[in-house]
């Protein structure tokens, strides 16, 4: 038998519908309106909080940007050293392509930067976007890249040990973020 | 689903050591890299640097191409070799031949051979992933996992579909990875040929056997149509490849009577007009060419988890984003 896991609830739903909201809200600021915007969830929970996303975009704009999801495991460059995902996610760049768009990614938790540098590197395979912004749900710190986020929904500083976990409805029963196996610090 | 129990290990031999688990894996890793063939830039970097050999003892178009086209989408370096204008006509031996290529540091070898057994042989011998491209009567993996992937796609799950596979099961590699794959994943399999181009003992590997292919296709809900091996026809398994054609060929008459709609599937090359008739070939119920698009998708899968080597590691590392 092992002990149940340190588990402690960063956002509970409430809290992360508010800052969905909000980040909805910069998105639209940045962008200086919804014109030639789309978002592209990665894969996994990236894809179901860029859902979310857009239809807050659409509750304040009245016009839904198109979604896509984005799988980045073939883009990563770790292969050899942690193995092969057994089942990738589906690729499916959102409705009018990403050539000339203005591309928001869409992640749960930024950490070291190497996967939204393996999506990057995706994009440039599919078209030429004229603008990425990055958009996550939580920052945790601990970069490895030199990438920084346009648009967050919380900054934590977590040891390189802890786990920030996103929950989503679809996947996992509820809406909430936890962190796993360490304090957080800040 | 737990990455250890689908992991393949260093080789893919045969479907005959794999458990349903490891073979619903393939399939389900498959899936996704069937879009990668549809994208405008036809490629991923997931192999980048990896070097692959793709040693062909026995003729082959649509196997070496699909593998070929397999390894090149997922960004390897590829390089082929044919028995002919080989060393190997100068009399060098399969274990020379693989360490001398290992002496010049690759990373897999597809291997496609006359001889049952000569992928385990080398697979031992070499410490590159060996992936089995067919081997004498032995068997071909990749052919039944495209065949499985086809099926699942148009008819939505393998268990308790009923397959039947038609025609030389005698001499036939397709024949044999089809029964262990599918059987594995609880399918309903029966062969249907003339007595002659069937094992003896055919049975024991747990298959119904119709003598009359009227039958077959009442029963199936799908036909597997092996091509009738002409090469290997000297012998006298069959009067004449007409009369093969009129008692065992699979024609649109026979299928019109049938109870239910029933998929066709043929590995290639085919004989039209000999086990099957071109208005079959082309018609509505076939998925012959669905199967060879699945190929490409089903080899880079296998590719992908043979290459990488330890996806007990990947869950974890997944969740460090």
């Amino acid at each position: 038998m092992s002990a149940e896991p340190q588990r402690q609830l960063l956002m509970d739903e409430r809290a992360v519908t508010r800052t969905l909201a909000r980040m909805a809200r910069e998105i639209v600021e940045l962008n200086a309106g919804v014109e030639a915007l789309s978002l592209l969830g990665i894969q996994r929970r990236g894809v179901q909080l860029a859902e979310r996303v857009a239809d807050e975009i659409e509750r304040a704009e009245g016009k839904r940007p198109p979604v896509g999801t984005l799988d980045i495991t073939l883009y990563r460059d770790d292969l050899t050293a942690i193995g092969p995902r057994p089942i990738l996610g589906e690729t499916r760049l959102p409705e009018g392509g990403i050539d000339g768009r203005r591309l928001v990614i869409v992640d749960d938790v930024l950490y070291t930067g190497r996967t939204v540098r393996a999506a990057l590197d995706e994009l440039a395979d599919f078209g030429r976007p004229d603008r990425i912004f990055l958009c996550v749900l939580v920052d945790r710190g601990g970069r490895e890249l030199p990438i920084q986020p346009d648009v967050v929904g919380r900054v934590v500083q977590v040891r390189p040990g802890g786990r920030v976990e996103v929950l989503v409805p679809e996947l996992d029963g509820r809406l909430a973020v936890e962190l796993r196996g360490t304090e957080v610090t800040s | 689903m737990n990455p250890a129990a689908t992991s393949l290990g260093k080789d893919l031999i045969g479907l005959e050591r794999l458990t349903a688990e490891q073979i619903r894996g393939i399939l389900d890793t498959a899936d996704p890299f069937k879009e990668i063939s549809e994208r405008a830039i036809k490629k991923v970097p997931v192999l980048r640097g990896k070097t692959i050999v793709n040693l062909f003892f026995e003729a082959s178009t649509r196997t070496r191409i699909s593998f070929e086209f397999a390894e090149k989408r997922l960004s390897a370096d590829t390089v082929n070799i044919a028995s002919t204008g080989s060393s190997v006509q100068k009399g060098e031996t399969l274990v020379d031949t693989a360490r001398n290529l290992e002496a010049m540091r690759i990373d897999m070898v597809v291997i496609r051979h006359g001889s049952s057994g000569a992928a385990q042989f080398l697979a031992e011998r070499i410490p590159s992933n060996v992936i089995n491209a067919g081997d004498g009567r032995h068997e071909h993996p990749t052919q039944a996992l495209l065949d499985l992937l086809t099926l699942r796609d148009h008819l939505g799950r393998i268990e308790g579909l009923r397959v039947c596979i038609v025609g030389d099961v005698l001499h036939s590699r397709v024949a044999r990875s089809n029964i262990w794959g599918l059987t594995k994943l609880g399918a309903e399999v029966a062969v249907c040929a003339p007595r002659t181009l069937l094992p003896i003992g055919v049975e024991d590997l747990g298959v119904h056997v119709f003598n009359r292919i009227e039958e077959a296709i009442e029963w199936a809900d799908a036909l597997n149509v092996l091509r009738l091996q002409l090469e290997r026809m000297h012998a006298g398994f069959i009067p004449s490849l007409r009369e093969y054609n009129r008692v065992f060929g699979v024609t649109r008459e026979r299928l019109e009577r049938a109870p239910r709609d029933v998929l066709i599937l043929h590995p290639g090359p085919m004989n039209r007009g000999v086990e099957i008739d071109s208005d079959v070939a082309d018609g509505p119920h076939s998925v012959i060419l669905n199967q060879v698009t699945n190929g490409v998708a089903v080899r880079m899968a296998v590719l992908y988890l043979l290459a990488g080597g330890a996806p007990d590691r990947a869950e974890a590392a997944k969740a460090e984003g």
